[in-house]
């Protein structure tokens, strides 16, 4: 998929999650904004997958490690046709598998998360098996900053670096807010870069809610051959809709109607913008 | 009967109380792991910022730092969601806490499945198995804002070990003021003579609404809130389930290893056999949805509790028939 038409996903995707959030009335609004250009890049451009065939042998992998940005997952893996877009509706409802975390109930996802942490290690296995079958598939997954304080990250990580999985591509969420607050005052991280270089990770920095820098990069993996990569995509949290990005509050504040208003006719703004900016491009 | 008058969550109660507490004694810490505002510790945070060590999103340190606080002499309660503090956290729970008997006060918020759609890895169904199963850690779960406080009141100088189960739904008020409160002491909420419902937690106020659905049928049942599941209050179990004909116990757990696992295996081996069922989450992967539709599925309603209770004493009275 060309950049011009990703550009328009992730607004259609936006406008999916909020809808899908305010329906519910539970979700978490700002992360699955903050990440929502990462998971279009992957699956429209990167990956290697079949909606009709989730369970494909040679199908790369993404993890949703930061299980609770459910909303952008599903709005993507429903776009791509794994499931019928009308189970969105069901989202929190009564005997729905489209609960508030991922499970592997829901056609296209890999692995059940919402507790923070335990991504990196079952990509990590995901990564490894492919190594021991010679298979060329890659796994993917993607962590949230706050995530990082889990000690059981950077167990992963070290096992990551000591496998030499190069076919590993782990991507940080840098929208530098957790529940509480900035993550520098809860529990500081940085440097991150350098920490992640110490563990034996090629590291990589990119506007993670840039589309072009985010398909450029992803296409100069594998950064060093027999390291694991990592992506620390700076984002901003709530990504899209002025009152939502970088607020705290809004980690899982569900939008009211006026609210929900309000952001689609920012987003509708955004669209008509996106179109004529590529009707000059292609009259020029 | 009067209808049960409505309170507040008891999580709020719990900060609120302990607020009171750490203003008085700045050696009261709590211990946060980003759960600041599950907790409902904003408040306690603005107010005393140096009495809240913020750990970030790393529960097994939260239990690690708390025990070692607390063998410095703090009184010291570490606040995080149930689901991980006694998942994430259990191994340092087992060795730094209850083994080393370090007297820290985990407490477990948005137990059971208060988190509802959220799903099974925010659900705790299996807290309180595990920790019966570890020595040296008292357990407590308030059914009502009462009990709440108390329970909060009395564990600061509690000298072992202890966890605290809350919920985060608003509860309704089961005692009058001036019931005593003790951990390890069951307290009865309502009389009756045919069917006994041990619950507790937020079960116990659907076992008294069941309580009076049955009278209205004719039937009369006895309430008991459980709210300590260590120590554990053998004897008013047992003189319950010795004047009834039937105990269906209830609970926001497992039914493997909690309070049903418990009632049942001190009756059984006291050679007292009253018709018995077990209510709470059967071993299956749990329904999905709200606290409330989840516990509508497996029957843990004022209407399922009654039913369950006459099917039991219908099987009593066609086996003396
Ligand atoms: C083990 C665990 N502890 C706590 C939580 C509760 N929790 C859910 S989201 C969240 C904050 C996550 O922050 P971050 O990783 O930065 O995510 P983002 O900003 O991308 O939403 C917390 C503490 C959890 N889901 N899992
Ligand atoms: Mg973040």
């Amino acid at each position: 998929m060309q950049i011009a038409e990703l550009e328009h996903k992730s607004i259609q995707y936006r406008k999916t999650i909020l809808s899908s959030i305010a329906q519910a009335g539970a979700g978490h609004t700002g992360g699955s904004l903050s990440c929502t250009d990462i998971l279009n890049v992957l699956y429209n451009r990167v990956m290697r997958i079949d909606p009709h065939d989730p369970t494909w042998a040679e199908r790369d992998r993404y993890i949703h490690s930061k299980g609770h940005s459910v909303e952008v997952l599903y709005a993507v893996l429903a776009d791509k046709g794994f499931f019928p877009a009308e189970k969105l509706a069901t989202m929190g409802r009564g005997g729905s598998h489209w609960v508030g975390h991922p499970t592997r109930k829901v056609p296209g996802i890999e692995q059940n998360t919402g507790a923070l942490g335990h991504g990196l290690s079952v990509a990590v296995g995901m990564a490894l098996a492919a190594k021991q079958d010679n298979r060329d598939y890659r796994v993917f997954t993607l962590m949230g900053d706050g995530e990082l304080t889990e000690g059981s990250v950077w167990e992963a990580s070290m096992s990551a670096a000591f496998y030499k999985l190069d076919n590993l591509v782990v991507i940080i969420d840098r929208n530098t807010l957790q529940i509480t607050g900035r993550t520098e005052n809860v529990m500081a991280l940085e440097p991150l870069a350098d920490r992640f270089t110490a563990f034996g990770y090629a590291v990589r920095t990119v506007d993670g809610n840039d589309i072009a820098a985010l398909v450029d990069i992803f296409a100069q993996t594998p950064f060093e051959p027999g390291k694991p990569n990592l992506i620390i995509a700076r984002t901003t949290k709530g990504k899209g809709v002025s009152f939502i990005e970088d607020a705290a509050e809004w980690h899982h504040h569900v939008p009211t109607a006026t609210e929900l208003e309000r952001a689609l006719a920012e987003l509708d703004q955004a669209e008509q913008r996106w179109q004529e900016r590529y009707a000059t491009i292609a009259t020029r | 009967m009067q209808p049960l008058q409505p309170g507040s969550p008891n999580q709020q109660v719990f900060s609120d109380t302990l607020l009171e507490l750490a203003q008085r004694d700045r050696n009261v810490l709590v211990v946060t792991s980003d759960s600041r505002g599950s907790g409902r510790l904003v408040a306690f945070g603005k107010q005393l910022p140096a009495q809240v060590v913020e750990v970030g999103i790393a529960e097994q340190n939260l239990v690690g730092v708390a025990a070692g606080l607390a063998s410095a002499g703090k009184r010291v309660f570490a606040v995080s969601p149930a689901c991980f503090l006694t998942a994430r956290g259990l191994e340092q729970i087992k060795n730094d806490v209850a083994y080393s008997d370090q007297p820290v006060k985990l407490v477990g918020i948005s137990a059971g499945v208060s988190y509802g759609a959220l799903g099974t890895t925010h659900h705790s169904l299996h807290d309180l198995a595990v920790l019966q199963a570890f020595n040296n850690i008292d357990i407590v779960i308030p059914a009502d804002n009462f009990e709440t406080r108390a329970a909060v009141e009395a564990a600061i100088d509690h000298p072992r070990p202890l966890y605290l189960r809350l919920g985060k739904k608003a509860m309704h008020h089961l005692h009058a003021p001036g019931t005593p409160f003790t951990i390890g002491k069951a307290i009865r909420v309502r009389r009756g003579d045919e069917v006994a419902l041990m619950a507790t937690g937020e079960t116990v106020e659907i076992a008294v609404q069941s309580a009076e659905l049955l009278a209205a049928r004719g039937v009369s049942a006895d309430v008991l809130s459980i709210h300590s599941l260590r120590p554990f209050d053998e004897t008013e179990v047992l003189e319950t389930a010795r004047r009834v004909q039937a105990v269906v116990t209830v609970e926001e757990h497992s039914v493997h290893g909690g309070l049903g696992s418990r009632v049942a295996t001190l009756l059984m081996q006291a050679g007292v056999t009253p018709a018995l069922r077990i209510v709470g989450i059967p071993d299956e992967y749990t329904y999905t949805g709200s606290q409330q539709e989840i516990f509508a599925h497996y029957g843990i309603t004022p209407d399922g509790l009654a039913t369950t209770a006459e099917v039991l004493l219908e099987g009593r009275r066609v086996l003396t028939r």
